[in-house]
């Protein structure tokens, strides 16, 4: 039997950045406000010297457990799908946080394209640009109001980077110059000049100076130590939400956080048509409790978000054989049709890559969004060209082997000593589309440890997802020529899309739109058939953008902060449905 | 693999002799107890190292003997049976062998390493998603689908390993000829009808100890393996540092002795 609580303003699901700028804000705002965190309440002095590969980099301390809770995977609507089973396959983030103490870093803005990238492709190559089974949608807004919420997250995060020459000019620069560059990074950029194209240095979560945000929240200076990406930071120098907004949140006195609080259910009205709070199980004690709240704000990760909403029975499940329904509809991410480029080894060359930080890297954006023309190509969009120095420690580095070279032995042993600091990598994180026969909905077979079922992703590529990917291959490799590498080897072209959720960037399924026949939730992220429910995060997104999610995941977590705050004040619609994207 | 090792179920069963039994137990070379296992690593280790282990005959004086002295650590405590551990030590070595480069998989650790590894939730699979129905044949396409977990996998697979030994090269995986041990490894690198299991693929399971044995070499010696961070030496990786600002845009390789985790944390309490 569930304890009731006292109601509160704000319930929030989840503690990533979507969960901590919602909360932040909220308790700024003299809310009361609780926040619901599943996993364990980590602090930052957790990763104070624990620079260890294997169990960050191989054994995934960090991320998610599945032995409670996975996916199950299938590429056709009509086969049976299987669980994902180890975190080799699967990375999602987990504990106080969320994904974002293990993330890299890498910051760039979506293009003004792709919010509106339905509309604008019509007007310029037309209607037949877009292929049939292709569910291509605006986003509901547009560049030009994402800029201040862009912004605010930036500063909030303290993101060091330099303009990027083919984007929109800044209203303000970025609150950090650039992280420093080495000469992997100089090469590279030199190569992409060589062939007109105009490289910049990567905008990172890293610092590259000690910085205080506006909230007063302190960061320190990168040391470029390479124990970053999938590891919570030594030195407080990864911008992530519990060096910036938890902090914040917790300042004030009407934010309550309580960590292995795990919500099983929105508990849903449907008479009033409101949600009237939350059920969660309080994993130290197994005791059920009911948070009552005037709004509820799911914020978990985007499988989380759909998979609440499908347990809870709020909105119509998308059917994929009638094509009908909303929750789960436009399901996407950037799976192994992206990240796809080129490898170089270089036999006379040593660079320090044991050294680097989670986003060090630079870029070109002339292949990305629609910065190049798109009539005589076979497919939409694109995104950066980038090369990363991540820092590779030895277990790492010891993969470095031509195709060809067996993995063991004594040739493998002999290949991989040499080139362990030899290769570098350029890749393409072009965008990834929404089709119809891509959605997530309950698994049929396969359980949690409370017995409700697991989330089913049913995913494969439509039409552009190989030919963007080949686009990417054949422009990384001229850049890799250039760079002068003595062996380059393409990424082979994958036959179909291998469940493989290593990659951490999934997100639709709840997406945001200004049609309620095509969007859960509108511009402001509340749901259009529950005033007082608003889905943030990643399961916002109708398609993928061109570059890596967290910053326009940031910016629209500002915004439905924004649109909270206004419910809780006038408890209205925030948006006017508009009949724009049906075909 | 003497009989009494085997499982009844298995195929291929050979005449238990009692002159087997001896030889593999070591109970006729050296004491009833000790020296059998001490036996069994130094046939099995051969000239790789370990051997401080070895029995100096000396007693009745409280200084340590030297078979108590060094990696203490370096006991089994997952795998039960000898054979299962020597078959994997030369199984190691073969995956990253000992050259003029540098030390191989036994003298870093690497066996060692994998039993403390399978003894751990790694090895019992205490953070995947175990329920089924299990479909192993699937796993190459959606990942891990076994119902066995990661350590009961190692047992399998070394067993078989050895039994093919035994079968085609008569002998016991770890004193066959290094080429028909990589023979027998490539069998099951390419899963090869000859060593199908049950409940594993044989490229699965290669791909776990190639895998594993990697981690052993060049993962922090806190592990087991890796041992005087001779790993990290051959590949020129100078271990968790405080930061590389100073060196981040030099032109040079900058090369440094290694630090393990240890070091980084301050020393021994």
């Amino acid at each position: 039997m569930a304890k009731k609580l006292d109601k509160v303003d704000v319930v929030v699901v989840g503690m990533g950045w979507a969960g901590g700028i919602v909360s932040a804000e909220m308790a700024k705002a003299g809310k009361k406000v609780v926040g619901l965190e599943k996993g364990d309440h980590i602090k930052r002095e957790d990763y104070i010297g624990v620079k260890d590969e294997l169990r960050f980099d191989n054994q995934f301390q960090i991320m998610q457990e599945l032995k409670k809770d996975t996916v199950t995977s299938r590429n056709e609507i009509d086969e049976t799908a299987l669980p994902i089973r180890t975190r080799k396959k699967m990375q999602i983030g987990a504990n106080l946080g969320g994904a974002s103490v293990h993330w890299a870093g890498a910051s760039y803005r979506y293009w003004p394209y792709e919010f509106e990238i339905r509309s604008k492709t019509i007007e310029k190559y037309g209607k037949d640009k877009i292929p049939e089974d292709m569910n291509l949608q605006d986003w509901g807004l547009t560049y030009d109001e994402m800029e201040p919420y862009y912004e605010k997250w930036e500063y909030t995060a303290g993101i060091s980077g330099e303009q990027d020459p083919n984007a929109p000019k800044r209203n303000k620069p970025w609150p950090n110059p650039p992280l420093l560059e080495s000469p992997s990074l100089r090469l590279f950029k030199d190569a992409c000049k060589e062939l007109g194209h105009k490289p910049f240095q990567i905008a990172a979560g890293n610092m590259s100076e000690n910085y205080e945000n506006p909230d007063g929240e302190k960061l320190n200076a990168c040391m470029y130590c390479s124990y970053c990406t999938r590891h919570g930071c030594d030195f407080d120098a990864k911008s992530d939400p519990l060096a910036t907004v938890i902090p914040t949140a917790m300042r004030h006195d009407n934010f309550e956080l309580r960590t292995r609080a795990n919500v099983r259910r929105v508990i849903y009205d449907k008479d009033s048509k409101k949600a009237t709070g939350v059920l969660y199980v309080d994993e130290n004690t197994g005791q059920e409790y009911e948070q009552p709240a005037e709004v509820v704000v799911l914020a978990a990760f985007a499988f989380t978000n759909n998979r609440l909403l499908m347990l809870s029975d709020i909105g119509e499940q998308y059917d994929p054989k009638t094509r009908k329904g909303i929750i789960g509809r436009n399901f996407n991410g950037q799976y192994n049709n992206a990240f796809a480029g080129v490898r170089g080894f270089f036999d006379n060359k040593k660079f320090n890559l044991y050294a680097g930080a989670g986003a060090m890297g630079a870029a070109i954006t002339d292949f990305a969004a629609d910065n190049f023309d798109h009539t005589d190509l076979d497919f939409l969009g694109g995104g950066a060209i980038e090369l990363r120095q991540y820092g590779f420690a030895a277990i790492k580095s010891s993969g470095n082997i031509k195709s060809g070279t067996p993995n063991w032995g004594a040739e493998y042993k002999k290949e991989s000593l040499n080139y362990a600091h030899r290769m570098l990598q350029i890749w393409y994180t072009n965008n990834t589309f929404s089709y119809w026969h891509n959605y997530v909905d309950l698994d049929p077979t396969y359980k949690d440890e409370y017995g409700d079922p697991l989330l089913r992703v049913t995913y494969k590529f439509g039409s552009g997802s190989k030919e963007i990917m080949e686009f990417g291959v054949e422009k990384c490799r001229e850049i890799m020529e250039k760079m002068g590498a003595d062996h380059i080897e393409e990424d082979s072209i994958p036959e179909e899309f291998d469940h493989e959720f290593s990659g951490g960037h999934y997100t639709g399924g709840v997406v945001m739109g200004e049609d309620p026949e095509t969007s859960a939730v509108n511009n402001y992220l509340q749901m259009w058939d529950v005033d007082n429910l608003f889905v943030v995060g990643g399961s916002a997104f109708p398609q993928f953008g061109g570059h890596h999610p967290t910053p326009t995941i940031g910016a629209l977590s500002y915004r439905a902060a924004e649109g909270v705050e206004k419910y809780l004040k006038d408890k209205k619609p925030l948006a006017k449905a508009k009949k724009t994207t049906k075909a | 693999m003497s009989n009494d090792e085997k499982r009844p179920h298995e195929r291929n069963e050979k005449q238990f002799s009692r002159r087997d039994f001896l030889k593999t137990t070591g109970v006729a070379t050296g004491g009833i107890l000790a020296g059998s296992l001490l036996g069994g690593v130094v046939t099995h280790f051969g000239d790789s190292g370990l051997k401080d282990q070895e029995p100096n005959g000396e007693g009745g004086t409280n200084e340590t003997p030297e078979s108590q002295k060094g990696n203490l650590t370096d006991a089994r405590v997952f795998f039960n049976r000898k054979s299962d551990f020597s078959t994997l030590a030369a199984a190691a070595e073969r995956i990253f062998p000992e050259d003029d480069l540098g030390p191989g998989a036994i003298s870093l650790g690497v066996p060692y390493f994998i039993d403390k590894q399978c003894h751990s939730w790694w090895g019992f699979n205490g953070k995947n998603y175990t329920d089924g129905p299990h479909d192993f044949e699937k796993t190459p396409e959606f990942g891990i689908q076994e119902k066995l977990n990661r350590g009961q996998i190692f047992k399998l697979g070394l067993e078989k390993m050895n039994e093919i030994a035994n079968d085609e090269f008569d002998g016991n995986f770890w004193e066959i000829d290094s080429k028909d041990q990589d023979e027998i490894l490539k069998k099951f690198e390419s899963n090869d009808d000859d060593v199908k299991m049950n409940g594993v693929r044989a490229d699965v399971f290669f791909s776990l100890l190639r895998d594993t044995t990697i981690w052993g070499v060049y993962a922090d010696p806190a592990y087991g393996g890796n041992r005087d961070m001779e790993g990290w030496k051959m590949i020129e990786f100078p271990g968790p540092r405080m930061g590389w600002a100073n060196i981040i845009q030099e032109e040079e390789f900058h090369k440094e002795a290694p630090q393990s985790l240890r070091t980084y944390q301050g020393g021994k309490m």
